[in-house]
C-alpha cells in the first residue's frame, strides 16, 4: 500500500496525479466493499472533483502541503457539510451536516480529499463494529472476524488501500482496537488537544479524534493537519540508543493471548538489542480502570441518549440500547467515584512517565475476533470479548495521555499483533518521536494486509 | 442505598419498562460498582482508616 509520504514525493515528481490515486481508491471500493463492508457512505464525484482540483492547483504552484490531493475516509461520526453523519444508527435518520466539523474544515484546508464514510459500532459504543444499521464490518485478514472498533470501517479502509489514511475516534481504544486488529498504526492524541466538536459524542470526557495511517510518520502528518498546522514535518525520531522505556506488566500482560505474548516479547528484545532501556514498573490501580472507566462512559453516555432512548428506542440496535439502557441506572455518587479513580490512575500514569520516555505494552491481549463471539479463551478462562479489546486501552483514555497502537507482526494464522506506547500528556509529538524510532524494531511492515 | 436494594429496585424497574435482558447487565454492573465502592481511592467523612498507632503510653 501506498504511504501519504510516497504518495507525496510522487505528485511533486509529476510520476502520479491525485485523480489517478483516487480512481484507484475508488475501484478498491469497489471491488472490496462489498465483502467486508467498510463503508457507508462513498463520495466518488465529490472526491473526483477534489482531487482534480488537488492537481490543479499543483500545476499552478498552489502545494497546500503534504496532504495535498490525499484520498482519506472519515468515520461516519464527524460532520462533512451537506452528508449525512449516521453514526451508523438508524436513530439518525434523515441527519445532514450543516456545516464541517472543525478537524474536518483543517484537513480541508490541508487539501485532502474525502473519498467516503466508514462504518463503525453504532455511536461508537462498542468494539467490534458488529452492532451497524449498516451490518457487520469485516477484518480483511479474515472475514469472519472482526476489524475491531468502534473505527473497524475506518481501519480496514486504510488496511486495504480503499483510502491512504483515515479520521477516527477513540473513547475506549476505538482508533488503537481496530488499528491492531487490522495491522495499521493508530494514533490517540493526549485528551483536549484535538478538536471533538462535529463529532457525535460517546463521553465528551472521554472521546478523542485521531489517525489511522499506514505508518508513524503518515500518522503525524494527519495528527498535525488535524490540529491545523498542515505544513509540519515530521519530527526526528528519537536515537533508540538509550531510549527509557516502562513495561508495565502486572495488569497488562497478566491476560494475553500466547502468540500475543509471543511477538509481544520479541519485540522487547529487538528494542534492548537496539539500545533501549526497558524498565518494570507498576500502575498501582490499574486492575480498577475497568470499573472506573465503566462508570464513567455509561453515564455520560446515557445522558446524551435519554431523550432518544423514550421516543425512538427501536432504532437502535438491540445490543447498544441496552448498554445505554444500563447507563440510566449508574448512580450520582459513584460516578463521583469514578472521578476519584480517574484522578489517582492519572496521577500514577504521570509518575510511571516521570523517568521514562513511554510506556510500551500490547495494544489487544488477543487477535481478531470472529464475528458472533460473545467471550474468547485465554489461557485456562473464556473471557468476555468486550472486556478483553478494552483491557489494554481504556486506561490512557481515563487518564488522557496519548498513545499509539503499531503492528508487531502475525499469529500462526496470519492475524495482526500491535504493541501500544503511551507518552506523557499534551506531548503527543514526543511520543511519536519515540514511535519513529521503534517502528521498526518491533516490526515495521510486518502484519500489512497484501490483498 | 445498598448495592443490593439497588440492584433489586433496577430489576424491578427494567422488568416493568420490558426490558428483561437487562437482567444480566444490571447484575454485571452491580458487580462492578461493588468494585468501585470498594477501591481504597474514595474519600470517606470518617477520615482515613489506616493501621492503629502503637503508643507507649
Amino acid at each position: 500500500m501506498m504511504t501519504i509520504e510516497q504518495f507525496g514525493r510522487r505528485l511533486r515528481a509529476r510520476e502520479l496525479t491525485a485523480t489517478r490515486v483516487t480512481e484507484e481508491c475508488l475501484r478498491r471500493i469497489e471491488a472490496d466493499n462489498p465483502r467486508l463492508n467498510a463503508f457507508i457512505t462513498v463520495m466518488g464525484d465529490g472526491a473526483l472533483r477534489q482531487a482534480r482540483e488537488a492537481d490543479q492547483a499543483i500545476a499552478a504552484g498552489d502545494d497546500r502541503g503534504p496532504l495535498h490531493g490525499v484520498p482519506i475516509s472519515i468515520k461516519d461520526l464527524l460532520d462533512i457539510r451537506g452528508i449525512p453523519t449516521t453514526a451508523a444508527s438508524r436513530v439518525r435518520e434523515g441527519h445532514v451536516a450543516s456545516s464541517d466539523a472543525p478537524t474536518i474544515a483543517h484537513l480541508r484546508m490541508a487539501g485532502a480529499v474525502f473519498i467516503g464514510k466508514t462504518n463503525l459500532h453504532e455511536f461508537a459504543f462498542g468494539t467490534t463494529t458488529e452492532d451497524s444499521a449498516f451490518g457487520p464490518a469485516r477484518n480483511p485478514h479474515d472475514p469472519t472476524r472482526s476489524p475491531g472498533g468502534s473505527s473497524g470501517g475506518s481501519a480496514i479502509s486504510v488496511a486495504t488501500g480503499m483510502a491512504l489514511a483515515t479520521i477516527g475516534t477513540d473513547t475506549g481504544g476505538s482508533i488503537r482496537i481496530p488499528a491492531a486488529a487490522c495491522g495499521i498504526v493508530g494514533l490517540k492524541p493526549s485528551f483536549g488537544e484535538v478538536s471533538i466538536d462535529g463529532v457525535v459524542p460517546l463521553s465528551r470526557t472521554l472521546d478523542h479524534v485521531g489517525p489511522l495511517a499506514q505508518s508513524v510518520t503518515d500518522a503525524c502528518l494527519m495528527y498535525h493537519a488535524l490540529l491545523g498546522d498542515a505544513s509540519a514535518k515530521p519530527p526526528a525520531p528519537m536515537p533508540i540508543h538509550g531510549l527509557r522505556l516502562a513495561m508495565p506488566r502486572r495488569y497488562f500482560c497478566d491476560l494475553l493471548d500466547d502468540a500475543v505474548r509471543a511477538r509481544f516479547e520479541e519485540a522487547i528484545e529487538r528494542l534492548q538489542s537496539a539500545g533501549a532501556r526497558i524498565d518494570d514498573i507498576e500502575i498501582p490501580h490499574a486492575s480498577e480502570v475497568a470499573t472506573v472507566y465503566l462508570h464513567i462512559v455509561l453515564a455520560d453516555a446515557a445522558a446524551y441518549h435519554a431523550s432518544a432512548l423514550e421516543t425512538m428506542a427501536d432504532r437502535y440496535t438491540p445490543n447498544v440500547r441496552l448498554r445505554l439502557e444500563m447507563g440510566r441506572y449508574v448512580f450520582g455518587e459513584d460516578y463521583v467515584r469514578a472521578l476519584a479513580g480517574r484522578e489517582r490512575l492519572t496521577r500514577e500514569v504521570d509518575a510511571a512517565l516521570s523517568q521514562h520516555d513511554a510506556l510500551i505494552l500490547p495494544s489487544l491481549p488477543i487477535p481478531a475476533p470472529a464475528i458472533g463471539a460473545n467471550t474468547v479463551q485465554v489461557g485456562a478462562t473464556a473471557e468476555p470479548v468486550r472486556n478483553l479489546m478494552l483491557r489494554l486501552t481504556q486506561t490512557f483514555n481515563v487518564t488522557g495521555h496519548p498513545a499509539i497502537a503499531m503492528p508487531s507482526g502475525l499469529t500462526p494464522d496470519g492475524l495482526p499483533c500491535s504493541v501500544q506506547l503511551v507518552g506523557r500528556r499534551m506531548q503527543t509529538d514526543a511520543l511519536l518521536r519515540v514511535a519513529l524510532a521503534c517502528e521498526t524494531q518491533i516490526g515495521g511492515n510486518a502484519g500489512k494486509y497484501e490483498g | 442505598m445498598t448495592i443490593e436494594s439497588w440492584l433489586q429496585a433496577a430489576l424491578a424497574d427494567a422488568e416493568k419498562r420490558g426490558l428483561p435482558e437487562l437482567k444480566p447487565l444490571l447484575e454485571g454492573l452491580a458487580r462492578s460498582t461493588r468494585t468501585l465502592r470498594g477501591a481504597d481511592f474514595n474519600d470517606d467523612a470518617a477520615g482515613p482508616k489506616g493501621p492503629a498507632l502503637q503508643t507507649n503510653a
